[in-house]
């Protein structure tokens, strides 16, 4: 198993207003890695939805509620985490966008977004915490120069 | 807040440039109140000119979504103008591409709208 090289975490109130630093922290990290700019595009994205979603749908905006962000640099790839303290959440359950009955709802995109920007992602409940968000997306390598493209899954 | 808007009008058509980004919050609300307004004043035409637009959340694709429905109801059409690759990618992965009009030139998307509507 390949060694962890720099972890960062971070808890906040769950408080809308901090999405941005969230943002920021994400994206610091990201660079560290070596993403270029569609790569940090597309994780600041990602990480957007994911703590909209944590804020909004799992803490149900409660200010008394934390969400918690984790950001661990492995050799291979990059693997980010957020929590929320909301009720038990599956992803499974979000109507398809792309259904034509969904696709001019307002809502709903958040999850379908985050999969198209990042290689994995899954959720899982955490020890005192709640739901989990687990994405992971694959470090560029100098020898293989990043793609500019998105939406892999979808194209 | 994030987000400014300019209004002209061009022919029978509203052309709206927004610039900065279109978010959760302030953003999106400032995007549906311009869109209140224009229909409230009786505008049936509005073309959305997204050039200076950095980055849209899903928040923002569902405000776009909702101010469609909203003019299309009223009996008017919303169309987009210059989406930068950032944007186009996301209408792409949420097939929006195949809801909205989108054009690369604002004469053409004038054109667009024809002769009969205000």
């Amino acid at each position: 198993m390949a060694k962890e090289t720099i972890r960062v975490e971070i808890t906040l109130e769950s408080n809308l207003k901090h999405v941005e630093l969230i943002e920021v922290i994400a994206q610091t990290v990201a660079k560290q890695c070596g993403f270029g700019e569609d790569g940090l595009h597309e994780i600041l994205m990602a990480v957007h939805e994911c703590a909209i979603n944590a804020i909004c749908h799992g803490n149900k905006e409660d200010l008394q509620k934390q969400v918690g962000l984790s950001l661990s640099v492995h050799p291979d790839r990059l693997e980010i985490r957020v929590r929320d303290q909301g009720k038990s959440f599956n992803p499974n359950d979000v109507p398809d966008p792309l259904d034509k009955e969904n696709l001019m709802k307002p809502a709903g995109r958040g999850i379908l977004l985050i999969q198209a920007f990042m290689d994995e992602f899954r959720v899982g409940r955490c020890e005192n915490w709640g739901n989990e968000v687990i994405m992971t997306k694959r470090l560029p390598s100098p020898s293989q120069p990043e793609k500019g493209g998105v939406g892999r899954e979808h194209q | 807040m994030s987000i400014n808007s300019t209004t002209k009008k061009v022919d029978s058509v509203t052309v709206i440039g927004l610039s900065g980004k279109i978010t959760i919050g302030e953003e999106c609300k400032h995007l549906r109140e311009t869109i209140r307004g224009q229909l409230s004043e009786g505008t049936k035409s509005i073309l959305l000119n997204l050039g200076d637009i950095s980055y849209i959340d899903s928040t923002g694709i569902g405000e776009l979504v909702s101010s469609f429905t909203s003019v299309s109801r009223q009996g008017g059409q919303l169309k987009l103008l210059n989406l930068t690759k950032k944007v186009h990618d996301l209408l792409q992965i949420t097939k929006l591409v195949t809801v909205f009009d989108i054009f690369e030139d604002e004469a053409k998307a004038v054109k667009s709208f024809g002769s009969t509507q205000a």
